[in-house]
């Protein structure tokens, strides 16, 4: 312990920058939003008439309280919001935790061109995320993409004007799930790799049904790398932002002519952050809730798993 | 085939219970790495093991033990030759097939599981019934000595404790082998002493065939019916360990058995006489050509005596407890040999001393085959 104590100076010296950077960019903001989220009518800019007080660093406020929060509530773009984030979260997550093992078990198992697939299912995650969306816009186009193309279905519209919120969200879905798994077949493929090959060989031995190779000793001993992969996954998938802009281009969270039909949370949030008027304080309370949700739900999945997670 | 000795319930015919002889004939394996280079690890061997018997496969690091063993078992295949359990080619048999049970080096114990779940794990791939299976891991860790353990961890078990659960487990499915990797390596000194005599124990009560791999010769000796020396995958000798102790067919294995090592000593045979270098003469009427030849003289072979034929000068003088070393330098040569001495009550360092050896083995230097 003395040791440290004698080095703490050379080991904040180290991380100064680093805590600098964090400091003005994650730690302050977010002390900033949790203050904004609770005052009412608060303005940026600071048009400070008598009856406002002013805030440290600027801007004015009129009361302090959960107005922002009531007003996040009744509006409709929020709910819409939550349904979008909602469906995406608890469908595309399991779907891509169990398509990303059954691939990972699969090239595990593939002993020619593994170095190959490994690379071809890796491809999307070292893609830009925009270009993706290009191009997932144009295999979904109405008119000359290649889905209906192939379906005969042209004249159908997926992401353009006329979408129902069905398929549009089936786009959606197909790039959340594709575009999530190349990090987690990487990580469940790792980790298959570094199980010992002795207790597979002592299962073969014990003549070992392949299913309960699989499930009782694969999945159990991946369990740690299964957890984490879903819990960062619902966190990545409650943030979903980037995904609908790079489908349905920047400004719009939906197919031309019902704009905010596939709007996220953060899409949501980021919306309010811009609007005229009292942008701030209604954008922070919409990030403070999901905060709490994405907390609750973390809090819920450690739960859950401990009993089924050997570490 | 004997049958098998245990009390343990017969579970139906899904559950092999004969032990039976196991013969390798003319055993071979050999690696083929990438850039092309060939290494053989086993070559051409041939080993009858008979029914009920515990032999170990001794041999250096690299030897091929190992290989021999994970062939036995079916989880490497062999290049040539084939493999009988009894009647039974197993040859081209897999593993799940062979009715054998393998205890690992590190004993592979499923770490999620507890110790009762890791025994049961076999019954359960089998179908045996729950109940059934229950009490026949009960039973099977009644005779390893860890019935009051079944509801821990492997992580909550000392390396001896989870050695026992790896034997179990590999016997609750009543195998018609039993094969062990280096079963005592991972434990400390004094664990090892006691494991390898459990081992021997478990092995008498079940009556199962079993083969273990040790480059611990006093491992292997303590324990086995039989030892199979080996090296650069070829057996050297096998027979019952005091035979081969006492009558090695070759350099290489009287070396490799006996702790403190053989004393080997250049010497050559002119005329019919044994002589050493300085042209001592040990003994006469040999019918070997003139030759330079090694001789092998174990530490116990050698007598204190007032006229004898080798004089030697003390270096060091060890008590080892019951018996005394004695490390000196044989006058007239550069060797320093030891010899084990029951009391040196009247020996002081740097004092010559005549000695008698009462037995000893003469190699061919080339070839290091031992003239009979």
């Amino acid at each position: 312990m003395l040791e440290y104590k004698k080095d703490g100076w050379k080991a904040t010296l180290a991380l100064a920058p680093m805590l600098l950077l964090m400091s003005v960019f994650t730690f302050w903001p977010i002390i900033n939003s949790l203050i904004m989220a609770f005052l009412e009518d608060y303005s940026f800019g600071g048009m400070a008439s008598h009856a406002y007080a002013r805030v440290i660093g600027g801007g004015t406020y009129n009361g302090i309280g959960f107005a922002n929060f009531v007003q996040v509530f009744n509006e409709k773009d929020f709910w819409v919001a939550l349904k979008n984030t909602s469906v995406m979260v608890f469908i595309s997550v399991p779907l891509t935790v169990i398509i990303g093992l059954a691939i990972a078990v699969g090239l595990n198992a593939t002993k020619k061109l593994q170095g190959f697939f490994q690379t071809v299912f890796f491809l999307p995650y070292v893609t830009n995320t925009i270009a993706l969306g290009l191009v997932f816009g144009s295999v979904f186009h109405i008119e000359y993409g290649l889905i209906n193309k192939v379906f005969g279905t042209v004249g159908l519209s997926w992401i353009n004007h006329g979408a129902t919120w069905w398929r549009a969200m089936l786009v959606l879905m197909v790039y959340t799930v594709w575009n999530g798994l190349a990090f987690k077949i990487i990580v469940f493929l790792s980790g298959m790799q570094s199980i010992d090959k002795q207790y597979y060989q002592a299962a073969q031995i014990d003549s070992t049904p392949r299913w309960r190779v699989f499930s009782k000793i694969t999945v159990p001993l991946l369990s740690p790398m299964i957890l984490y992969i879903t819990i960062t996954s619902f966190i990545g998938a409650f943030k979903a932002y980037s995904s609908v802009i790079a489908i349905f281009g920047t400004g719009d969270y939906g197919p031309v002519g019902n704009e905010k039909m596939m709007i996220t949370l953060v899409g949501y949030i980021y919306d309010k952050m811009w609007e005229s008027g009292t942008p701030f304080g209604v954008g922070s309370a919409g990030s403070l809730i999901l905060f709490a949700i994405i907390l609750l739900i973390t809090f819920v999945q450690f739960r859950v798993s401990k009993k089924r997670v050997h570490y | 085939m004997e049958k098998v000795s245990t009390n343990v319930t017969d579970v139906g015919d899904k559950i092999i219970h004969q032990s039976v002889d196991v013969r390798l004939q003319n055993l071979t394996k050999v690696f083929f790495e990438k850039s092309g280079k060939k290494t053989v690890a086993v070559d051409d061997f041939s080993i009858l093991i008979p029914a009920g018997k515990l032999i170990g496969l001794l041999g250096p690091s690299g030897c091929g033990k190992s290989t021999t063993l994970y062939m036995i078992a079916g989880l490497h295949k062999p290049t040539a030759g084939s493999i009988f359990f009894g009647d039974d080619d197993v040859t081209n048999m897999p593993p799940e097939k062979r009715g054998i049970g393998l205890v690992f080096q590190n004993y592979a114990l499923y770490p999620h599981f507890t110790v009762r779940q890791n025994i049961m794990f076999p019954l359960e791939n089998l179908k045996v019934p729950k109940e059934e299976a229950l009490k026949l891991a009960q039973q099977m860790a009644e005779l390893v000595h860890i019935g009051d353990l079944m509801d821990r961890k492997p992580s909550q078990l000392s390396g001896g404790q989870q050695q026992r659960v790896a034997i179990a487990r590999a016997l609750v499915k009543r195998p018609r082998v039993l094969l062990l990797d280096e079963p005592l390596s991972n434990l400390d000194a004094r664990l090892r002493l006691q494991t390898r005599e459990e081992i021997k124990r478990i092995q008498r009560e079940t009556g199962i065939t079993t083969i273990f791999v040790t480059h611990d010769q006093e491992e292997a000796m303590s324990i086995s019916d039989e030892i199979v020396v080996m090296n650069y995958g070829i057996k050297q000798q096998m027979n019952h360990p005091q035979a081969v102790y006492d009558e090695p067919v070759n350099m290489f294995v009287a070396k490799f058995l006996g702790n403190p090592p053989i004393n080997i000593i250049p010497a050559k045979i002119v005329g019919g006489q044994l002589t050493l270098l300085d042209n001592t003469v040990l003994e006469k009427g040999f019918e070997i050509a003139d030759q330079e030849v090694m001789i092998g003289l174990r530490p116990e072979y050698f007598k204190i005596v007032s006229t004898g034929k080798i004089t030697a000068q003390i270096e060091m003088i060890e008590h080892i407890g019951r018996d005394t070393m004695i490390i000196c330098q044989l006058e007239n040569a550069e060797n320093t040999i030891r010899v084990i001495v029951p009391s040196a009550k009247n020996l002081t360092v740097n004092q010559k001393i005549k000695l008698n050896a009462t037995k000893f083995f003469i190699f061919n230097k080339e070839t290091g085959e031992r003239y009979k």
